[in-house]
């Protein structure tokens, strides 16, 4: 029996309770949005689906989805969600975690999960700031930023949620912005369908303690040109017009536009987000605005093995070849004896 | 001189040489053929924390002791009749527990200049410096002896020299007339992949064996007759490997899938071990990044419907202490296992202790009450373990185990249960429910328990989390409900004194004084209160395995007494945890923190103080 599901059958009787004008609305819609298509091509039911949270302003989605779902502790949702999975790895597993929540005090379980490979999804909504405790700055504020906590500014350097992917060894790493509610959507599918850690990092805007602060590549006007939308086997264009491309200069990427100085469409990088080697991966998730665009779009999706797998495996390996199959059996195994 | 073999009922070994020197499989070896044989068995290995600490230096001594017999055996024994020491640093850090009529042996060829001095001596006479003259000394010159023994073996020196701990087994083994082939058959499985090393060390043993029996060194042998156990199947088991294998038994009871998630440390790292062998029998276990991923990965198999498991010891507990709130909040099954060792902080990590009561009792912030049970013997931990998952998975709830490093490391002999005789395990798993949306906190009237409804259960779609929630699910912050839930969840746990056992008192119900305990000090209590009791006293134990809630018959068994000491490895932890549930009583304490089990005469003294 196959089940149709509209984005309604995933909202949940809960009242939405972030600020209005909050980023978080948007990526609710489109994660709601992608929950029929997910369904239907992998025919996947509803019940099937827990969603995991931290702490933190975005760790609250769970409640507004109609799904299995379970609110954490800071910090903790990846360990959460891992358990989930591998107890039951026919469960279809999805992560909500914030800047602070995954890369502050979370890092150890974010980058353990990803190495693990363990076959999660992971949103990562970053704004670049604290939010549920008013406005001190995170591990992706930028530089000199001024917050309550900073009031002279930061001095410590953001991490770049990608590179940390990179550096676990992610086979997955998709990127978006809040207001791109079609691409968020997309790679929602895309990352249900990847099997290991698939983390999207969604740049999100707060209204209240961080207008603004990806604006200049999210205001509608001039994003086109301020960010490229990655598409596996396709030539990396971009731009209004469509005129601006990518190619690689020597051990840099650098942009072009198409038509000056020779430059035509074979000249451009093709976007191969299978390729294993993390090298042009890496240089994507690097660039940013104003030197080059910033990369939104499925950057990495490798094939390998998941954890749930390989325990799985070595589970119905372990049955297969068994001297012991019950608690009596292990009892009598080894040195015993008998005193009559 | 005149060779005697004397019958004794009991008797202590000491195994004692450098933290390379192998002499905790020495004495594992040695307890294991002894059990084989027949006799009541009680292991105490009492090693340093550094793996490889300087050689020779009294830092690095690492002791393994046995204690043997025919009659009841609780405990490894005080003070030993037989030491063996590798080494002088060994000899000087154990010279202490040998008793005053003991034998000493000691490898002679380490007792030279550099040997003597490295141990600290002040002279170069150890002997009378540690003033056992009068003692029966035995120099072996094992180390040349064991060169000897297998110069032809094709073995390389260095393997050489380290087989001498199995020349010394054989010199043991022919002193208290053990069979060998327990130790034989062991050492051909260890090293079915080198026969060569297989065939060298069990001519090293039986060189040790007809040493001992040819050089006449050795004046009197000593026969322990089979102990008159109970008929049945035994086999010898410690704590840690005795609480995987009650974990395992309560998943196969329940027919719910077990998960442990851990994280490696001293002293409970072997339960993780002994689970992660265990796949043939379904077990998931997941080695995680730390002490917090292994109690929220347990937190998240438990969510989906696992027997969740984390185990660990005192710092990991500490690291836990924030997601076992969540584990109470969300009112989810897991079990977590505490091996004690010695604190704070880092402490004495492979000694062992009953410090963590507190912690356990009460280290969470908000009102966090969760049930707690102590194992009290190695093999006890079994049933305690069994239990704690038992209760954990009826009443929807998280239960702690303490154990302790002393009952983790130490193993007895233990009769073989079978499982027909262990209870049902039901856990309160719905497929679904009458009220639409699914209300997660919706308790049964007589436990207090929620309905455990499985991710993957169409229609029973569901959030929990730490947030306080009303019964319905919903999120709440109103003072009334807050209030209210607490209460739920307390009772919750208090009403568990309904299902577990009542306290049991050995020896008189009513008398002079009633020697109070918990934990691991059970067979130390024991053994003392048995002694007082056959020297006429009116002594009796109570000893608690059910911490939290305490049994419903606690005041009722103490009201019974004239006076109550309560003996444990802290500074009154549960003597003090008594005064707030049962303030009617005086009580009276025994208090040891030296990161060492207590001496039977310690607890015979404090008695007797108060009599």
């Amino acid at each position: 029996m196959e089940i149709k599901y509209t984005p309604q059958d995933f909202k949940s009787n809960q009242e939405v309770k972030w600020c209005p004008g909050c980023g978080d609305h948007a990526i609710l819609a489109s994660v709601q949005r992608a929950m029929p298509e997910i369904c239907e091509s992998l025919n996947y039911t509803k019940e099937r689906f827990v969603f995991v949270s931290g702490i933190g302003c975005s760790s609250r989605f769970p409640y507004y989805m109609d799904s299995y779902g379970f609110h954490g502790i800071h910090g903790r949702a990846s360990a959460i969600a891992t358990g989930v999975k591998v107890a039951n790895p026919t469960l279809t597993v999805w992560q909500v975690t914030g800047d602070g929540d995954a890369l502050a005090i979370g890092g150890n379980h974010f980058i353990h999960a990803i190495r693990k490979n363990i076959d999660i999804n992971i949103l990562l909504f970053n704004n670049q700031i604290y939010g549920l405790t008013k406005g001190q700055y995170s591990p992706t504020s930028k530089l000199g930023m001024i917050t309550k906590t900073s009031p002279y500014g930061t001095v410590e350097h953001p991490f770049n949620p990608g590179a940390l992917v990179l550096g676990s060894r992610g086979t997955f790493f998709a990127r978006s912005i809040d207001v791109e509610l079609k691409l968020t959507q997309d790679i929602m599918v895309q990352s249900a369908k990847h099997d290991g850690t698939a983390v999207t990092e969604i740049l999100v805007n707060c209204v209240i303690f961080n207008d603004k602060t990806h604006a200049q590549v999210s205001d509608k006007e001039s994003r086109a040109d301020r960010t490229i939308v990655l598409k596996h086997g396709e030539p990396m264009i971009y731009g209004k017009d469509k005129d601006r491309g990518l190619v690689l200069d020597g051990n840099k990427i650098r942009s072009v536009i198409i038509g000056e100085k020779g430059i035509t469409e074979k000249d451009l990088l093709v976007h191969d987000a299978e390729e294993e080697n993390p090298g042009i991966h890496s240089m994507l998730i690097d660039m940013m605005y104003p030197e080059l665009p910033v990369a939104l779009g499925v950057i990495r999706a490798v094939k390998d093995k998941t954890y749930d797998d390989n325990v799985r495996d070595q589970v119905i390996d372990a049955r297969e070849h068994a001297q012991i199959h019950n608690m009596d059996e292990l009892l009598h195994s080894g040195a015993i004896w008998e005193v009559k | 001189m005149q060779h005697k073999v004397i019958d004794t009922k009991e008797v202590v070994i000491r195994f004692t040489g450098d933290s390379g020197d192998g002499m905790q499989l020495t004495g594992s070896l040695f307890a294991d053929a002894s059990a084989l044989y027949g006799n009541e068995v009680s292991t105490f290995p009492d090693f340093p924390a550094e793996i490889r600490a300087p050689q020779g230096t009294v830092s690095g001594v690492s002791g393994f002791q046995v204690n043997i017999g025919s009659g009841e055996i609780r405990t490894p024994g005080d003070f030993c009749d037989v030491l063996v020491a590798m080494n002088p640093a060994a000899l000087k850090a154990n010279a202490k527990w040998a008793k005053p009529t003991a034998s000493i042996i000691l490898d002679s060829d380490t007792f030279d200049e550099k040997g003597i001095k490295k141990a600290g001596f002040k002279t170069d006479d150890p002997i009378t410096e540690l003033k056992l003259e009068d003692k029966h000394i035995i120099f072996a010159p094992i180390t040349t002896l064991t060169k000897e023994s297998l110069k032809d073996s094709g073995l390389d020196p260095k393997s050489i020299i380290r087989s001498k701990n199995i020349f010394t087994l054989g010199i043991c083994y022919y002193m208290f007339n053990r069979p060998m082939d327990s130790t034989e058959e062991y050492l051909d499985k260890k090293f079915r992949k080198k026969p060569e090393v297989a065939a060298a060390n069990k001519k090293a043993l039986r060189d040790g064996f007809n040493y001992a029996g040819n050089v006449h060194a050795i004046p009197n042998t000593y026969k322990i007759q089979p102990a008159k156990l109970e008929k049945g199947i035994y086999r010898n088991i410690n704590g840690n490997q005795a609480t995987a294998w009650g974990l395992l038994a309560a998943s196969e009871k329940s027919g719910i899938p077990l998960f442990c998630g851990s994280y490696p440390i001293t002293p409970a790292t072997s339960i993780l071990e002994e689970l992660a062998l265990r796949k043939d029998l379904n077990v998931k276990t997941l080695q995680c990044e730390d002490e917090i991923a292994g109690i929220c990965t347990s937190i998240g198999a438990a969510y989906a419907g696992n027997l969740a498991v984390t185990t660990t010891s005192g710092p990991g507990l500490s690291l836990k202490s924030e997601a076992l709130g969540l584990a109470v909040m969300t009112e989810l099954p897991i079990v977590v296992v505490n091996v004690q060792r010695g604190g704070p902080s880092t402490g004495i990590p492979t000694k062992t202790e009953q410090t963590d009561l507190n912690q356990a009792l009460y280290g969470r912030n908000g009102e966090c009450p969760i049930a707690i049970i102590a194992a009290h013997s190695p093999s006890h931990c079994f049933e305690a373990a069994f239990y704690s998952a038992k209760y954990a998975l009826e009443h929807m709830m998280p239960v702690l185990l303490l154990t302790e490093g002393f009952l983790g490391n130490g193993s007895e002999p233990w009769k073989i249960p079978s499982m027909k005789d262990f209870p049902e395990i039901k856990a309160p798993v719905i497929t679904e429910s009458e009220e639409k949306p699914f209300w997660p906190f919706k308790r049964d009237s007589e436990k207090l328990a929620r309905r455990w409804a499985l991710p993957g259960t169409p229609g029973l779609e569901h959030r929990v989390g730490g947030l306080e929630k009303n019964n319905d699910g919903t999120v709440s912050s109103d003072p009334l409900v807050h209030e209210r839930m607490v209460g739920e969840r307390a009772e919750k746990v208090a009403r568990l004194a309904n299902y577990i056992p009542d306290l049991e008192v050995i020896g008189d119900s009513k008398g002079e004084v009633l020697v109070v305990g918990w934990g691991g000090t059970y067979g130390h209590l024991y053994t003392a209160v048995k002694e007082l009791h056959s020297e006429g006293k009116s002594v009796s134990l109570a000893h608690f395995d059910y911490i939290f809630p305490l049994p419903k018959n606690t005041a009722d068994v103490f009201s019974q007494f004239k006076k109550i000491i309560v003996c444990e490895l802290n500074s009154g932890q549960f003597a003090n945890y008594l005064r707030t549930q049962h303030q009617q009583f005086q009580y009276h304490q025994k208090n040891k923190v030296q990161g060492q089990p207590f001496i039977v005469k310690e607890i015979v003294d404090a008695v007797n103080a108060i009599l």
